[in-house]
């Protein structure tokens, strides 16, 4: 029952042998060994998954891998530079204390990213609910809140506490 | 000193591996021709279990093996026992009913393990336990811990004469009563205080590898720092010494108290792994994780307070009926005594008070600690009280607390323990000044004008962190190049000891942050006399430790540095990273590298660097804060929104500011959590209703608010830090800010308390009368 | 997940040809519905037979006095349609509501529509724009579409082609978010079209309705305050451990008003 799926990651053509039933997260964790996406739920809400399909954020475990055939896949492994200069929304969430356990945070920087593609200028109610799908369970959200204000609308970051 | 020391926001030194991927979870480990293993879970809350037939599954695709009880009882495992030990004033002892590994000949909740089946693949597994045949009895099953101390009540253990293990009492009510009676005041509150789940966003899960040469077990798992995990499985379950079991959690998708204890099916996946000589594997789902991980909460108090004519307490009674669930966990009956008892009544004095708690067994998952693990449920009641009582006397609600706060101390409480230092009165002025109290009505009427209830609330409240095991141990190594390791038994779920640790190092050693590696979760390499992390010990605990760590590293260094400067060691100085004699210095790095030297070592020192230090605390400390929060509600629907959060927290001295107001801001959200969304349903029959994020509703960005946050610092008198822990004062401030702020927004429509979660259909019956 | 066969037909004819070959056999659009629940072993198809490869199933046009709108059509294509803006921006501001960003990347106008979960939002807009479900065999009103809890009036072997939006003069759309899931607890759609007025409700019954005596009343008066003595009865309506029928009903009174205000 296995087929060969073949898909671009962080740039790299990767294939691997998949049964349909295997999902996108399983297919990078599993098989392609990228186990900084993380899944956190089975009911498709926690967000610790997503990644970008096609520049797109999605939620790699609820979509199937054979659905990806042909995509282009950005993990959270591809998103800083081959130099290891890290993303702004990486730096971003460093600045800001947008991560604790560290958990979420894969699936939270891929969201963040793809918030900043969409909705440049965001305030922060936006961005609150931009962050609909994504469930941090340590941050309180505050941090990561900031964080992509930071890179979204600069002037709408509070930070009063700490320099 | 330093740079980036003591009291600097310096950014997370983990930060740049966890942003880029290279986390290392449990569920990342991952062992070349592992199996996997799957649970078969009672679907019913209480039944017997008449007879299982396995042989269809054992015939299914890719089955290597399948457990039961059976197979435990028949290699003597023994059962999960809770060491708490509890007696009722008349001096009855008790009862602790242990729990089976895997469920032997009945079950007693939703979820309880019925077996393992191990197979080549997760989807063969779970297709494999589909196939086992349990012919199941049902028997009436009870779920609430009230209805369940009912004479009628389904008893949960057949061995006893009722659901109720003991009645706990601090001591003869006669006294109490008494003053009461004589208090020109008395308030009365009943309250729940839900069930929830902790949810950590990494779901439970472990690998177990057998490794037969050496005689070993390798569990990786999502602990919290393993060290009692390896003792209760070697030592009870499997019959090994300690070091024949490593428990590996190298990074770890938070805790939240869940995560320190010995869950059953680790020990199941330990013995399936010996028994088949290799490894296996399990990731629970969520669903699976409602069932498995500890709940937290799950209290009724009903309390009565009684005040003189100035509005000073002279009386409390409490008593407090906790739902334990099915099975005693590991410090499931302690937690209203221990936990929340130690702090009792909170930040105010009371002269005469009594305690009853009864924990009560029901068909439900087991209850333990969770993020304040009873004090946030001692909190939430006293603060509930104190505006009940300030309505009771007439009093502002801000000036009812400065009227009680204890102001001398050393306190002492009621159950004996002693709360070193604090300004609650500062703390307090500080947080309404910060939320701008003073001007409240101005903005209420004004949101009357637009048709809208608007209520503020404050909480003062206090913690105790640091508790229990009053060791901890922590190992320092230099290498030659100056490069600092920190071999540490307390341990990072999201707290940043990578961080703080390497903040002290820099401020005792002079060492770069940058040079300093963490080393945690890892059984074979931790101190020994290390036990983890809860209850906000590390600040203290591994503080303390690593800081007198730090002092014998720099007291051999002086030694060598005396050899290298041909000076005396009483003549070296050490500061900044620099060792001084008179006019000479040497490097930290120097020194490191000379320690490593046998020929620049003194006569007779041993080469190295390296010290540890077993700290052992003087007493526990004592975090108190005062949370304000203004709402804004809408009466036609109930929806309530946070307009403003101020915390001031006194955590003593703030070794990091930027961590710490983390530890807040996620602590306020769990509290708001709770007070909005969050609770586990069970219905009549014991099922669990709430098993998904679908159900239960876990606080979202746009449900937490932006959180002011400031500091009222009170150094801690009793460690050497000055610090007091902070993971757990947001969890306590948030529910009573939040819950007061909805009963003020009311105040015209005679609700003074309603129980959490509010959620907008509560909201909404309180405002229209609906009940 | 149990195991099952995929396929990616390239047509509508290869699609429905599959679809009669394979008697489990099961659609798949977004997934965004149909994974969760092959993961929690609720369900256990054959094979899956996926339309992402049909380009003529996806997007949006103006035909006429008509919005069209083909049923591969992500909610985010939806929300952020010019056209749909244009002609009925209550629909463009439904969808953007939906589920998060990464749900509404994938989600499905057609795929909402077929599942008809109770508390989804696109049912309510097919019942307060009186849209018409395309399907390669028919075309059904809304009113005829919605038959219970899960249950629409599709046949096996139908799959959604595309949804007609009729252009109101004006509409709205207001929903109450369920504090777990996010679905609506109760979601009120209202257009108004010459004298004739819609209200579909969704989230409180067991399928979308249109909430009739609303209707009437604001035919008489398009305002709030025409409606304001107008109650839904909760005998029929859904109750979970977040919401009683009693609540949605009365939501349901406020949300039609709030949506009357703001169309
Ligand atoms: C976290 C989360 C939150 C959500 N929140 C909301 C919300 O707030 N409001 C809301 O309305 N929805 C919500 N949804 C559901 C979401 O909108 C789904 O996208 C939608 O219900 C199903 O669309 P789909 O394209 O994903 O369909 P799928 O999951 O692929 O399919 C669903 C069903 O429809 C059938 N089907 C699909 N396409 C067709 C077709 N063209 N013809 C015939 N049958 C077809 C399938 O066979 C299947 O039975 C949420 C989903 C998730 C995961
Ligand atoms: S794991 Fe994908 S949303 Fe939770
Ligand atoms: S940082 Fe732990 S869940 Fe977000």
């Amino acid at each position: 029952m296995k087929s060969k799926v073949t898909l671009t990651v962080n740039g790299k053509e990767r294939s691997a042998e998949v049964e349909p039933r295997t999902l996108l997260a399983e297919l990078l964790r599993d098989h392609l060994g990228l186990t900084g996406t993380h899944v956190g739920c089975d009911t498709t809400q926690c967000g610790c998954c997503v990644v970008h399909v096609d520049g797109k954020a999605v939620k790699s475990c609820t979509m199937l891998a054979v659905q990806a055939a042909g995509k282009q896949v950005t993990t959270i492994e591809g998103l800083a530079k081959p130099d290891g200069t890290l993303h702004p929304m990486q730096e971003a969430f460093r600045e800001h204390h947008g991560l604790q356990c560290g958990f979420c945070t894969p699936g939270m920087v891929m969201m963040a990213v793809d918030i900043a593609r969409r909705r440049p200028g965001a305030d922060e109610k936006t961005v609150r609910e931009e962050l609909e799908g994504n469930l941090c369970r340590c941050t309180g959200y505050q941090g990561i809140v900031e964080a992509i204000l930071s890179v979204v609308n600069p002037g709408a970051v509070k930070d009063h506490h700490h320099a | 000193m330093g740079q980036f020391g003591i009291g600097q926001p310096l950014r997370r030194l983990e930060d740049p591996r966890l942003l880029v991927g290279g986390g290392r979870y449990a569920d990342d480990a991952r062992i070349e021709g592992q199996f996997w293993g799957v649970f078969l879970r009672s679907p019913h809350a209480h039944a017997d279990i008449l007879a299982m037939d396995l042989a269809a599954a054992r015939a299914a695709p890719g089955v290597k093996a399948i457990f039961t009880a059976a197979d435990l009882d028949a290699a003597g495992m023994p059962d999960m026992a809770c060491e708490v030990e509890l007696k009722s004033l008349a001096g009855e002892a008790m009862a602790r009913p242990q729990r089976p590994i895997l469920a032997r000949g009945k079950t007693r909740f939703v979820g309880e393990c019925v077996a393992l089946v191990v197979a080549d693949t997760q989807a063969h597994a779970r297709d494999a336990a589909e196939l086992i045949a349990v012919d199941y009895a049902p028997r009436p099953a009870v779920a609430g811990a009230q209805a369940a101390l009912r004479p009628d009540a389904p008893r949960v253990w057949d061995e006893l004469t009722s659901n109720l293990p003991v009645h706990w009492e601090n001591g003869p009510v006669g006294p109490v009563d008494a003053a009461m009676a004589g208090a020109a005041h008395r308030v009365r509150l009943r309250i729940v205080n839900d069930r929830l789940v902790p949810a950590p966003m990494e779901p439970k899960g472990a690998l177990a590898a057998w490794d037969k040469a050496a005689s070993k077990l390798t569990l990786w798992a999502p602990t919290q720092g393993g060290r009692r995990i390896q003792a209760t499985i070697a030592k009870r379950f499997l019959g090994l010494e300690q070091e024949q079991v490593r428990v590996i959690s190298q990074d770890v998708g938070g805790g939240f108290g869940m995560r320190g204890q010995t869950y059953p099916e680790y020990v199941a996946l330990g013995f399936a792994a010996r028994a088949l000589d290799g490894a296996v594997k399990w990731r629970a789902d969520r669903t699976e994780t409602f069932v498995s991980d500890y709940h937290g909460r799950d209290q009724v108090n009903e309390a009565e307070m009684g005040l003189d004519a100035q509005g000073r307490i002279v009386a409390l009674k409490i008593h407090t009926v906790l739902n334990l669930g099915a099975y005693m966990a590991e410090n499931g009956p302690r937690l209203p005594m221990e936990g929340g008892g130690r702090i009792i009544p909170c930040c105010y004095h009371a002269p005469h008070f009594y305690f009853s708690v009864k924990p009560v067994f029901t068909n439900t998952v087991s209850t333990d600690t969770y993020r304040g693990a009873g004090r946030p449920e001692a909190n939430f009641l006293m603060e509930r009280l104190m505006d009940k009582a300030a309505a009771a006397c007439g009093l502002p609600r801000d000036e009812i607390r400065r009227r009680n706060f204890i102001a001398q101390f050393p306190y002492k409480t009621p159950l004996g323990y002693s709360i070193d230092s604090g300004d609650f009165a500062a703390g307090l002025d500080q947080a309404l000044r910060m939320a701008d109290w003073a001007q409240f009505e101005t903005r209420r009427a004004e949101a009357k004008r637009r048709g809208k209830l608007r209520g503020i609330g404050v909480a003062a409240f206090i913690e105790a962190a640091g508790g229990r095991a009053p060791v901890e141990d922590m190992r320092l190594q230099a290498a030659p190049d100056g490069s600092v390791t920190i071999f540490s038994g307390s341990h990072s779920h999201g707290q940043g000891h990578a961080t703080v640790f390497a903040q002290l190092a820099h401020e005792f050693l002079g060492v770069a942050p940058e040079r300093v590696t963490l080393v945690q979760g890892d059984t074979d390499v931790t101190p020994k006399g290390s036990i983890g992390t809860f209850g906000s010990r590390s600040s203290m605990m591994g503080g303390g430790g690593l800081k007198a760590a730090a002092e014998k590293i720099v007291a051999k260094g002086k030694r060598i540095a005396a050899a290298l400067m041909q000076s005396e060691a009483e003549q070296v100085s050490f500061a900044q990273g620099v060792f001084r004699a008179g006019a000479s210095e040497v490097s930290f790095a120097a020194v490191a590298a000379a320690a490593h030297d046998p020929a620049k070592l003194p006569e007779g020192m041993a080469p190295g660097l390296d010290e540890s230090h077993l700290f052992q605390r003087e007493a526990e400390n004592f975090p108190n804060g005062c949370h304000v929060c203004e709402v804004e509600i809408d009466p036609e629907t109930g929806t309530t929104e946070i307009l403003r959060y101020v915390a001031v927290d006194d955590c003593g001295i703030v070794l990091n500011p930027l961590i710490v107001h983390g530890q807040v801001h996620g602590g306020v959200a769990q509290g708001v959590g709770q007070a909005t969304i969050e609770k586990v349903v069970y219905d009549e029959e014991a099922q669990l209703v709430s098993a998904s994020f679908m159900d239960y509703g876990m606080p979202r960005a746009s449900g937490v608010p932006y959180i002011e946050a400031g500091f009222n610092a009170v150094p801690c008198k009793t460690n050497p830090l000055g610090v007091k822990g902070a993971g757990e004062a947001g969890a306590c401030g948030a529910p009573p800010a939040y819950v007061g702020a909805v009963a003020d927004a009311l105040r015209d429509f005679g609700a003074d308390h309603i129980d959490m979660p509010l959620t907008p259909e509560k909201v909404w019956r309180a405002i229209h009368g609906k009940g | 997940m149990h195991n099952f066969a995929y396929h990616a037909p390239a047509s509508l004819d290869a699609a429905l040809k599959l679809i009669g070959e394979k008697e489990d056999g099961k659609i798949i659009a977004g997934g965004m519905t149909l994974l969760p629940t092959l993961k929690q072993r609720l369900a256990a198809p054959s094979d899956l037979i996926d339309l992402a490869g049909l380009p003529d199933l996806r997007g949006v046009k103006k035909e006429g006095g008509h919005i069209v709108i083909g049923a591969m059509t992500t909610h985010y294509e939806v929300a952020t349609s010019d056209v749909v803006k244009a002609a009925i921006p209550a629909l463009a501001h439904l969808a953007s509501i939906i589920g998060d960003p990464a749900v509404r990347h994938r989600g499905t106008i057609g795929g909402s529509l077929a599942n008809s979960d109770p508390a989804a939002d696109y049912p309510g807009a097919a019942m307060g724009l009186n849209a018409t479900i395309v399907t390669n065999k028919r075309a059904i009103a809304a009113e005829d579409y919605f038959l219970g809890l899960f249950e629409t009036a599709l046949e096996r072997d139908e799959i959604i082609v595309s949804v007609r939006f009729p252009i109101p003069e004006k509409a709205a759309y207001q929903k109450f978010r369920h504090p777990a899931s996010g679905y609506a607890v109760a979601g009120v759609m209202v257009s108004k079209t010459g004298a004739q007025v819609r209200v579909g409700v969704t989230g409180a019954g067991p399928n979308a309705f249109r909430a009739r005596d609303f209707e009437a009343a604001l035919e008489k008066s398009f305002t709030a305050e025409a409606i304001k003595d107008v109650k839904m009865s909760p005998d029929s309506l859904l109750s979970d451990i977040h919401c009683s029928a009693e609540y949605r009903a009365h939501l349901v009174g406020v949300l039609a008003r709030r949506a009357v205000a703001q169309a």
